[in-house]
């Protein structure tokens, strides 16, 4: 089912400037798979070889942080909201 | 920026002592210009790194895009150190485009910094405080 994702300022010259686009996916993963497929210049960008979430990124599923979901495994519906941004941290 | 967002900025560093305090800037990519200032919560609860809290990242961002701006950057404290960004800093910095505000509460009075920071290159830009 196609659902809408959210791409953060540094993630959208990948995807030819937009703010939003579909993919479609019946869980995260397969979402961001699908969009990096459509996106090749996204591929790797936020999922990693070993095929978990970098940690340079959050992704969430509506109002919550996948990682306190299931992770990549975590079901999607229809008007599911992906969004994608970067994780901000450092430290002295 | 304005004085009062400049405030609230340096009043949530202050507040968030001892650990370092981070948050993040809504405004206007184009120009720079600061029209929100989000306080968020240290995921990370230290007085040497922070994270900034993914869910109120989320709200900021949500925010931003709502007023048709956008988040164009992120301050954070440095208790005992320079307002100068750390290596980590640099090697965690998210987007080239953003700008990073380094509030030094070292001293008595805090000093405050602001940078761009592409790759390794680390920039100070001026940080114009306006009347509010």
């Amino acid at each position: 089912m196609p659902v809408a994702v959210h791409l953060p300022t540094v993630l959208r010259p990948h995807a030819g400037g937009a703010k939003t686009v579909t993919a479609e996916g019946s869980t995260v993963g397969e979402v961001l798979d699908a969009l990096a497929a459509a996106y090749p210049g996204l591929s790797g960008q936020v999922v990693g070889d070993d095929g978990t979430l970098h940690r340079f990124v959050n992704v969430y599923l509506n109002d919550d942080d996948v990682r306190y979901l299931s992770a990549l495994d975590t079901p999607v519906k229809d008007d599911d909201e992906v969004s994608i941004l970067p994780a901000v941290a450092g430290g002295a | 920026m304005t004085q009062d967002r400049y405030e609230q900025m340096v009043a949530h560093c202050l507040s968030g002592l001892p650990d370092e305090a981070c948050g993040l800037l809504g405004g206007v990519a184009a120009t720079g210009e600061v029209t929100a200032c989000y306080p968020t919560r240290n995921a990370a609860a230290s007085a040497k790194v922070y994270t900034v809290d993914p869910r109120d990242h989320l709200r900021a961002d949500r925010d931003a895009e709502a007023a048709g701006n956008a988040i164009i950057g992120v301050f954070h404290s440095h208790t005992h150190t320079d307002a100068y960004p750390s290596p980590t800093d640099v090697a965690q910095a998210p987007d080239p485009s953003w700008h990073y505000v380094l509030v030094s509460l070292r001293d008595t009075q805090p000093v405050v910094r602001s940078y761009r920071i592409e790759g390794s290159a680390v920039t100070e830009e001026p940080l114009v405080v306006i009347p509010r």
